[in-house]
């Protein structure tokens, strides 16, 4: 036992002896809630808008002035013909283009219909879909004001949103960075630790030393368990503390998960390692085999709902995506291990097998 | 010239010995391009819709009828009960619930006006924000063709003497708002992102790999050996970068044959303006790894480095999320990073045909930068091992 507490000691000491290594670790996760909380926005706010008026009157002068008004759009120009609109748009000068038949004015009080044409840069498509529905949402509401009130129909939505109501987009991202902080330090060093001492010779010395091989596993698995829990944990706090990213489930449920969480990332860890014989490759094939799935295809930023239906069931390999509905769950709609038990279940069948799986191989490529 | 062309062959032998980096190179870029693209999309398909109808008439069914016409909502469930609606916002099976209260048919038929609500899973904001947009957009529809329909006939002595029937009144404000989308009209988000993956992958190449190569002459200790040697700083520094460049210019070529194959995004601009901002991007990215290099002792450091470099890089870069929706101080860092200028040089003549006079902003911002961080990169590099 004291061979083993030796070890685990050796093994604190060489992970804390990498200042630089440790230091990017820690701080990557710090860097990316500061970003996603600061910086990464979705909303669609200060819409450059150009203005297509030939003959400017009474009616579009009132529309453009609503525009304006709303403070959602900035009228960057105001051409007399279409013929800028081109280079407008591919310089990004603008965004959307609201074009206004001529005599538009004269057409409506004859009792004709004028037409408006709005066209948006839909480079971005979401974005270009909610410019093109305010700008149709001003230009009905000037619409409504006009008519005779006797004669139109309003039916009109009264909108609550669940779980955000505030639509930051960090509640959104942190859930997902945990689960990526924890895939980074669990699987990825563990994988890089593991191959390291294989690379540099040291395995064969451990091999020869009292230790035994589930010790040995263990020893070199249990610091980055305890550095990807500290870290994960870290994050969450920061994020709450900065952001006030909402907890409204039970904390040990959420500690408890993200634990099963970890284990499942050492397994991941322990896995590749057993498969690579240099750190490089280990690295690369942690990035690319763990890292990226876990960024792309666990619903951490990409809805998983967005994604074609072909691609779906390959994302119920990644056990982030599990994670990530887990901590959401837990963190933003407050629900309990009732609702999540399914999640849970999948999280603990990968972790066991994941666990058997590594330590048969590493059994087996020790001799 | 001769030096460099020598350690850019030796650079070429080294990298191509390793296997796993030969797959990486020449498969993976691929594999990512394949599977981002089809994964990286913010497109809002058809949203689970919960539906509470407590008033069951023509007027709130038709209303059902346009929200899954449209395409984007799908009934995921039905039920009197607001509790039920509100178990399936908790469990995920539904992103919306539309709550339709009693007695609506009749409001709309008495005042004109009648409220429906609509509950939102609002966890993605963005999304939540789309789906509101276009709830709100079918909604508005609905009324205006209900109210087209539903009018109650006029029956009476008009003017010419004879029965008017829902005749059109005066003073009535109609226009008729026809919109497109420009430069996307089948809103792919494919087409969006794979210019920027492309970025991504060339990105990585340029710096990762060459921040890597230099770090691994100095951990096996090669690098000392050839500060021994009478080449240059700059020989060095070029038969360094110049392998890597190469490489990402090839990698650049293989994506793009792929897009277009794969995903059949468009190339409205020309390949000229393409190719001659990848070759200064390029020259950029490599000075930045070239950098990073010297920030580290070993491959693991220069890989944590330059993934975490590269991470901030791709979140301030406008790749994900529009760089229009980040704050004023934010936007004007954004300007600081490269990748944000590449982006947009790529999405620009790839998606909207733009020319060199059209991305000449970001063009010179690109230059300005690489001649920058490569005279940094030289000047931080020096022929001893401290």
């Amino acid at each position: 036992m004291s061979v083993f507490l030796a070890f685990l000691r050796k093994e604190f000491a060489h992970i804390l002896r990498d200042r630089r290594t440790l230091l990017i670790v820690l701080a990557l996760p710090l860097m990316q809630v500061l970003l996603f909380g600061y910086a990464i926005r979705n909303e669609v706010t200060d819409v450059r808008l150009v203005v297509v008026d030939s003959h400017p009157d009474a009616v579009t002068l009132d529309i453009r002035n609503r525009l304006g008004g709303t403070g959602l759009f900035h009228i960057v120009a105001v051409e007399p013909t279409e013929a800028r609109l081109d280079r407008l748009f591919r310089t990004g000068k603008a965004q959307v283009a609201v074009i206004f038949q001529p005599g538009f004015g004269d057409l409506l009080s004859r009792g004709q219909v004028p037409q408006v044409q709005v066209i948006t840069d839909a480079a971005e498509p979401n974005t270009g879909s909610r410019m093109q529905a305010y700008v149709t949402q001003v230009i009905q509401a000037w619409q409504m004001e006009r008519q005779d009130a006797a004669r139109a129909f309003r039916i009109h939505p009264a909108v609550q949103m669940r779980f955000n109501p505030t639509l930051k987009s960090v509640n959104l991202f942190v859930p997902g960075l945990i689960a990526l902080v924890l895939t980074l330090i669990s699987a990825l060093m563990t994988a890089v630790s593991l191959t390291r001492e294989k690379e540099t010779g040291t395995m064969e010395i451990l091999l020869v030393s009292p230790l035994r091989p589930w010790q040995i596993i263990s020893g070199k698995v249990l610091p980055y368990l305890v550095l990807g829990w500290a870290s994960a944990i870290s994050t969450l706090v920061a994020a709450r503390v900065v952001f006030r990213v909402p907890m409204r489930g039970s904390v040990p449920l959420f500690l408890a998960e993200s634990l099963l969480y970890v284990l499942v990332s050492l397994g991941l860890g322990v896995l590749i390692s057993s498969r690579t014989t240099s750190q490089r490759a280990a690295t690369m094939g942690a990035l690319v085999g763990l890292m990226m799935p876990t960024q792309l295809l666990s619903g951490f930023v990409f809805p998983l709902e967005s994604m074609p239906a072909w691609l779906r069931p390959a994302t119920n390999l990644v056990p982030a995506r599990w994670f990530v509905v887990i901590a959401r769950g837990i963190m933003l709609k407050g629900v309990g291990i009732t609702y999540l038990w399914r999640e849970t279940l999948v999280l603990a069948l990968m972790a066991a097998v994941l666990l058997v799986l590594a330590i048969r191989t590493f059994r087996v490529r020790l001799e | 010239m001769r030096t460099i062309l020598f350690l850019m062959r030796k650079e070429y032998l080294q990298l191509f010995r390793d296997r796993q980096i030969r797959a990486q190179i020449l498969v993976l870029p691929l594999v990512q391009l394949l599977l981002i693209s089809n994964a990286a999309t913010f497109q809002v398909r058809r949203t689970p819709m919960f539906v509470v109808d407590e008033d069951r008439s023509t007027t709130s069914a038709r209303l059902v009828e346009h929200m899954t016409a449209s395409g984007y909502f799908r009934v995921a469930g039905a039920s009197p009960s607001e509790a039920r609606a509100d178990d399936a916002l908790l469990r995920g099976a539904a992103t919306i619930v539309l709550h339709v209260p009693a007695d609506f048919e009749k409001e709309l038929m008495r005042t004109r006006a009648a409220p429906v609500q609509l509950v939102l899973n609002a966890e993605n904001g963005s999304t939540a924000g789309v789906v509101q947009s276009y709830a709100a957009e079918i909604i508005q529809r609905f009324a205006a063709e209900a109210g087209a329909e539903l009018r109650p006939t006029i029956r009476g002595i008009g003017p010419a003497g004879t029965a008017a029937i829902a005749a059109p009144v005066p003073g009535m404000a109609r226009i008729e708002t026809r919109t497109r989308g420009w430069y996307n009209p089948d809103l792919r988000y494919s087409d969006y992102m794979v210019p920027g993956i492309l970025v991504v992958l060339v990105t990585m190449s340029g710096t990762l790999l060459a921040a890597m190569s230099i770090a691994r002459e100095k951990e096996i200790g090669t690098l000392e050996q050839l500060n021994v040697t009478p080449i240059t700083r700059t020989q060095f520094i070029a038969g360094k970068l110049a392998p890597f460049w190469v490489l990402g210019m090839g990698q650049l070529t293989v994506g793009l044959v792929a897009a277009k194959i794969a995903f059949g995004i468009p190339m409205r601009g020309s390949l000229l303006v393409v190719f001659a901002s990848a070759g200064v991007y390029m020259v950029a990215a490599l000075g930045v790894g070239l950098f990073l290099s010297t920030l580290a002792d070993t491959q693991q450091q220069a890989q944590f480095v330059s993934f975490f470099v590269l991470m901030l890089y791709l979140l301030m870069s406008g790749l994900f999320t529009p760089i229009d929706s980040m704050p004023r101080w934010a936007q004007i860092v954004a300007q600081f990073n490269p990748v944000t200028h590449f982006i947009r040089i790529m999405r620009a003549v790839m998606m909207k045909g733009a020319g060199f006079t059209e991305i000449a902003t970001p063009l010179a911002a690109l230059a300005a930068y690489a001649v920058v961080m490569l005279a940094i990169a030289v000047m931080r590099y020096h022929k001893t091992t401290a």
